[in-house]
């Protein structure tokens, strides 16, 4: 198969398929144990500087907040990220956590650009950005997921989203047809939040599953954080709505509003007033560094930073949930 | 009696009016929201709006303010993931998709990257999120955007998704699906299609009360203006009590 095109973006995260398998077999316990611990024990264990982390959904839909957060926190550097964020990822820019970038899109949403990334990537101090789209980045999960060292797509032909990213294009031997071949992405690991799980990481989600099933699966370390430790029975009388088995699962963490002030579907809806406190504050670096200093460095963890923000808000967040019909 | 009303509100309406009855539509964040909404209240009630993350066929009754929010798949008949939202474009199940960008050139490039040079750009944007995606399998994109001469550009500083990249049949040499391309661009000022043979940007409607220099004046490159121009309906007075009081009550976007 000749390659066609070849991306000249920096592959950031290599990948060994078959040392994933080893990994898989020898890091991965089958044993179903206790792993509920708090955020602090959870990412002092698992994230350390200069390794690829990824996150899901984004930062204003079950979003890992709680945990990326603690990240701060912990001034985890060197961070190799795959993105598309939103406050989550804004806030380890803005707290110059980021090295290098898989970026699809960060973003503020409706209000706009993100000033944490221009600041961050126009100063040179994020050292590569390599494009690519939502779907390819997924299909990378997907690929690692399935274990195969790569998928073919029809998306990023043609373009320079395929040009500064790190695919090839090649002729499909069968067809005959140019695709652009994504490679796996393995990250060493991911932060997910999910409506409940049970103390061995079993886990359901409600709405839809963004990428949570594939970057899962694409990971060697998960985090998860959950609204609701329920008992095992409970993930039993509903195997059909487990998207992440706990043999995946490295750490479990309860974290009520874990996606404060982002939304969970039909728990809480979306705090957008103190949305905007970032969207404000992040306008200059001077208050990015104040939002930090006030709801992540000011609170010793998520009980303190919900406390923060007030019982009155977090019940209005609930009233505003989608409710089932 | 005149009513009155803002560009903003007549850019959706414009967009919402292109909007076909029972179709698939990729619907990116922002003003295509609106429009799909307002679309979905008056001229295409079956409409099938479908969004990056995995919200399909919702009812659009609240104003949804990112992809994945919950009002994306508020009773919906689906909520899935991005795998499958992506998997069903590439596979020719999305008729339309309507986006944004920062810059847009003759054959429908979009730029949401970077102005200026990738590796030390003057600013760096969001980046394509599911643009790209949605440029490359949709049957027909619509693209959204404020009209200028800093927007509309004979060359974007980065093709984040493919319009007709460098002319006719060039998509179907690069790769992608066959007979797949931009249909429409609607602006503040006017609504463009594309010639059939080159693929270059040609005016198609102005808005009330815009003139076809005025379009020209603002736009970067030579735009292909046909003899007959045609001029846009202004917004109903049932499409801004639409928009006004049940799409954005909260005055957004509008």
């Amino acid at each position: 198969m000749d390659i066609l095109e070849s991306g000249v973006g920096e592959l950031i995260q290599p990948f060994d398929l078959d040392e994933f398998r080893e990994w898989n077999r020898t890091k991965k316990s089958r044993k179903l144990e206790d792993k509920v611990m708090s955020e602090q024990e959870a990412v002092s264990r698992f994230v350390y500087d200069g390794c690829y982390i990824g996150t899901e959904l984004y930062g204003s839909v079950r979003c890992p907040m709680s945990l990326a957060r603690e990240v701060v926190r912990q001034n985890k550097k060197d961070l190799r990220v795959c993105g598309q964020g939103v406050l989550e990822l804004d806030l380890w820019l803005a707290a110059g956590l980021v090295k290098k970038l898989d970026i699809t899109y960060i973003g503020l949403e409706l209000h706009g650009t993100s000033s944490a990334l221009r600041r961050a990537v126009e100063s040179g101090q994020v050292e590569s950005c390599v494009e690519w789209s939502n779907g390819a980045i997924s299909w990378r999960m997907k690929a690692a997921a399935m274990g195969v060292p790569f998928l073919p797509t029809r998306s990023m032909l043609g373009t320079d989203t395929l040009k500064y990213s790190a695919a090839k294009v090649v002729e499909d031997p069968f067809t005959g047809v140019k695709v652009a071949l994504v490679p796996a992405l393995i990250l060493d690991v991911v932060l997910i939040h999910v409506h409940r799980a049970d103390k061995y990481g079993n886990a359901q989600i409600e709405g839809i599953s963004g990428f949570g099933a594939e970057i899962a699966r694409a990971a060697k370390r998960v985090i998860l954080s959950a609204e609701e430790i329920v008992p095992t029975e409970e993930i039993r009388k509903y195997p059909d709505r487990t998207i992440i088995p706990y043999y995946l699962v490295d750490a479990v963490v309860h974290a009520p509003f874990g996606s404060h002030p982002g939304e969970m579907a039909y728990v809480y809806g979306r705090d957008e007033a103190e949305s905007k406190v970032w969207v404000e504050a992040s306008k200059t670096a001077e208050g990015a560094q104040a939002y930090l200093d006030k709801f992540v460095h000011g609170v010793k963890d998520h009980d303190e930073y919900l406390k923060l923000i007030g019982d009155e808000r977090l019940k209005q967040c609930v009233e505003l949930r989608e409710k089932r019909v | 009696m005149t009513e009155t009303y803002s560009k903003t509100e007549l850019m959706i309406c414009v967009a919402a009016r292109l909007f076909e009855d029972a179709s698939t539509c990729f619907i990116g964040t922002g003003i295509p929201m609106l429009a799909a909404m307002l679309a979905s209240k008056t001229t295409a009630p079956n409409l099938v709006p479908i969004f990056e993350f995995g919200g399909m066929g919702a009812i659009l009754e609240d104003l949804p303010r990112a992809v994945g929010e919950a009002r994306t798949f508020h009773k919906g008949i689906a909520a899935a993931g991005i795998c499958e939202a992506m998997e069903t474009a590439q596979r020719g199940f999305i008729d339309y998709g309507f986006l944004g960008g920062a810059q847009i050139d003759p054959y429908g490039n979009l730029n949401s990257v970077v102005i200026g040079d990738h590796n030390h750009p003057k600013a760096r944007l969001p980046g394509s999120g599911g643009g790209n995606d949605v440029g490359s399998h949709c049957w027909k994109t619509v693209a959204i955007m404020q009209h200028d001469a800093r927007r509309f550009v004979s060359k974007v500083d980065f093709v984040t998704t493919p319009g007709y990249l460098s002319g006719r049949g060039a998509r179907e040499s690069a790769g992608l699906p066959r007979g797949t391309g931009p249909a429409y661009v609607v602006s503040t000022l006017a609504l463009m299609d594309y010639d059939p043979d080159t693929c270059w940007m040609r005016l198609k409607a102005t808005h009330p009360g815009v003139t076809v220099e005025e379009v020209i004046a603002n736009t970067g490159f030579k735009l292909i203006v046909p003899q007959e121009v045609g001029q846009n309906a202004p917004p109903s007075a049932e499409e801004l009590r639409l928009l006004r009081e049940e799409i954005d009550p909260e005055r957004m976007y509008i």
